[in-house]
């Protein structure tokens, strides 16, 4: 049953597993005063190394066996058990309801969740915009975009310095953020406009790293590394009737930092409770998302959204319909990188310092597998794979150092048991009316 | 023949020291259907590419409507109301099969964002009409049935309709295909020949035709123009090029 061969093949990914490890994880480098020298790790790790290669080498013989055990795990088929009405109209008004619970859900649900786990569920939502704009670039599109943090990071800093050098407010910077970010999206379209595949996801690759880099280094203007701190939170729109009739700014901390504004418990005349500034960041990360999902839908199902879907699947054919492919790829690029303006003005808003720090490629990547795990051009994918991205590693806390492992382990199987993603996007069905 | 619609003098291509195509003249009238043949190699292809813009040609004149266009971007010469198929299908495979009709009228609906966005009734208004004539060219082609299908998993016939379908959608007044009968079955090419006399007679298109089956061909062509080694060999009648000792020749061999 079990050939030499296997054996042999068993035993050499077992040596290699030990020949990897040892150096890696069997001897430490230990400070002594100021000469280091090496020593043998305790003998539990030393113990677990020789474990890992034995089971290496079980893994390797029994291979066959295995992945047929494993073929044997049922799939489920999330996209069935969803009731689903026959006809289209039947269908629409399902997915309203569905819709409108959710969001209903997600307004109540703060109001009696912990502050960390709304805090928490901010970080989330912001994702979830980055993906569904990444979505359009990548999913939609087809261009593998590995740049895209420098969108975010260019509508965290429109906002950050507009703030700090101008005092302008939230409300007037997000969309300021937007437009700059698309500006960004639209010059890096130009030239990428001619490039493919892998060479496009270079170059984009590269322009994030620029965008980093030159931030960090614009010193005078950015404050290079240290960062921008004192970031002013948003504030809520408000009436006021005394002395006469304005629009003022709500702030959420014990007292106004701006002139002009009212802290919002003194003007609703209650008592101050520090919960009241995450529950309505995370009712405008909401606000923002709902909005995201709104303009994305609509954007699917218009004819923009058509022609980039048809670029992606035939780009001579689109060619010889009439299709300028210049006007649509920018036209994606532009799209996709205004969310991630909105979304990095509101991120630098919720935590009041940004960095170069916080726009590094692994925010990239992490963005990216938010797409792919959601499922190629799937919203409701995404949210979940937001979540999951999100969710996961903060519980995954204890494990430390193995958080980017068990990641990594996670997108393997995620690859070898769902490679269309959690759910796979449904064509927009149109209606016709037959006569 | 002063209105030609298609009028292409003298075109030649080179690439690198290679000459793909090498003196060829063609000449379309209006609801004329005109059919370059040749041999495998001879050129065919490469005189569509250079024709709808997918090459520059290094040589010569072509004017369409009395339009140079020559060097033109492709989508601004099929926008111009000249549309091409190819050898290969060349479907949105996981588009369903209205919405490939629906991308090819890109230029006839609305396509601002905001009226998207907003759905204002001129959007609405465009969008009603794109998926009408639409539904026309479908029923015509008769793939109606099959309109919320993704296109990619109809039959190889039903794709070469829909292609037709998705030119025909764009409003153009010359229509040209390449090798269309290629890979259907003798019932698929007789109903391909039929469509291709009524979107002549019926629609006022011209067609440009490169096709190998030789019934097809003798049998709808008013002109025929035949290519050997980029070069032009012969053009005329059906009937003359049946009769021409060359042509006979170059696709035969010597006897």
């Amino acid at each position: 049953m079990i050939s030499q061969e296997k054996i042999i093949h068993g035993l050499i990914a077992a040596i290699a597993t030990l020949v990897l490890a040892f150096p890696l994880l069997g001897v430490k480098l230990v400070t002594d005063g100021i000469s280091p020298h090496l020593e043998n790790a305790d003998t539990n790790t030393i113990v677990s190394i020789l474990v890992a290669s034995l089971a290496v080498f079980f893994v390797q013989v029994f291979k066959d066996h295995l992945s047929s055990a494993f073929s044997a795990i049922p799939r489920p088929d999330l996209l069935s058990k969803i009731p689903r009405p026959t006809t289209t109209s039947g269908r629409d008004k399902a997915e309203k309801i569905a819709t409108m619970l959710l969001i209903a859900f997600a307004l109540a649900w703060p109001f009696a969740a912990s502050r960390g786990s709304v805090d928490l569920a901010t970080l989330v939502l912001i994702y979830v915009m980055l993906g569904l704009g990444l979505n359009i670039v990548v999913g939609l599109a087809g261009l593998l975009d590995l740049g895209y943090v420098a969108f975010y990071a260019v509508g965290a800093y429109s906002y950050a310095l507009l703030s700090d050098y101008y005092g302008l407010s939230f409300w007037v910077c997000l969309p300021i953020a937007g437009l700059l970010a698309a500006a960004f999206g639209f010059l890096l379209g130009f030239p990428v406009l001619r490039l493919r595949g892998d060479y496009l996801a270079i170059v984009t690759l590269g322009f994030g790293e620029i965008i980093r880099i030159m931030i960090n280094n614009l010193t005078s203007l950015t404050g290079g590394p240290n960062g921008i701190g004192n970031i002013p939170k948003p504030t809520l729109p408000a009436i006021q009737t005394e002395p006469d009739l304005a629009l003022v700014g709500l702030e959420f901390g014990k007292r106004a930092k701006t002139e002009g504004n009212i802290p919002f418990h003194e003007y609703f005349g209650i008592a101050y409770d520090g919960s009241y500034k995450v529950i309505f960041l995370y009712l405008l990360a909401v606000l923002l998302v709902v909005f995201t999902i709104y303009v994305i839908r609509r954007l699917v199902r218009m004819p923009v959204g058509r022609a980039w879907e048809a670029l992606r699947e035939d780009e001579i054919a689109c060619r010889s319909l009439g299709l300028n492919r210049t006007a649509i790829k920018l036209s994606a690029f532009t799209m996709g990188a205004s969310f991630a303006g909105f979304a990095g003005a509101f991120f630098a808003a919720r935590q009041g310092f940004i960095s170069p720090e916080s726009f590094t490629f692994i925010e990239s990547a992490i963005i990216l597998a938010i797409v792919v795990l959601g499922g190629m051009g799937s919203q409701f994918g995404i949210i979940l794979a937001a979540i999951a991205m999100t969710v996961l590693p903060e519980i995954a806390r204890e494990f430390q150092e193995y958080r980017m492992l068990l990641f990594g382990v996670m997108m393997v199987f995620m690859m070898i048991w769902r490679p269309q993603g959690l759910l796979p996007a449904k064509r927009p069905q149109l209606e016709m009316t037959h006569d | 023949m002063t209105d030609l619609i298609l009028d292409v003098k003298n075109l030649s291509m080179q690439f690198g020291g290679l000459m793909a195509v090498d003196g060829v003249s063609l000449g379309i009238g209006d609801k004329q259907i005109v059919s370059v043949i040749g041999p495998n190699g001879a050129g065919k292809t490469t005189v569509f590419n250079c024709i709808s813009g997918f090459y520059t040609p290094t040589g010569g004149e072509v004017r369409f409507q009395g339009q140079e266009i020559q060097g033109l971007p492709d989508f601004k010469i099929s926008r111009l109301g000249m549309v091409r198929t190819f050898q290969h299908v060349r479907l949105f495979s996981n588009m369903t099969v209205i919405e490939n009709l629906l991308v090819a009228q890109h230029r006839h609906v609305n396509t601002n964002l905001l009226s998207g966005l907003f759905k204002t009734p001129d959007y609405k208004r465009k969008e009603k009409e794109a998926m009408d004539y639409a539904a026309y060219w479908l029923r015509k082609v008769n793939l109606l049935d099959l309109a919320n299908r993704e296109s990619g998993n109809l039959s190889y016939g039903q794709q070469r309709r829909l292609e037709i379908a998705r030119c025909m959608v764009t409003k153009p007044q010359l229509l040209m295909l390449d090798e269309p009968a290629a890979g259907l079955n003798p019932n698929e090419t007789n109903e391909l020949d039929n469509l291709i006399v009524s979107l002549k007679e019926d629609y006022n298109v011209s067609i440009l035709l490169i096709e190998h089956d030789m019934g097809l061909v003798m049998g709808i062509s008013d002109i025929i123009y035949v290519i050997n080694q980029g070069r032009p060999l012969a053009s005329g009648t059906p009937d003359e090029i049946k009769a021409n000792p060359q042509v006979i020749k170059a696709y035969l061999g010597e006897s």
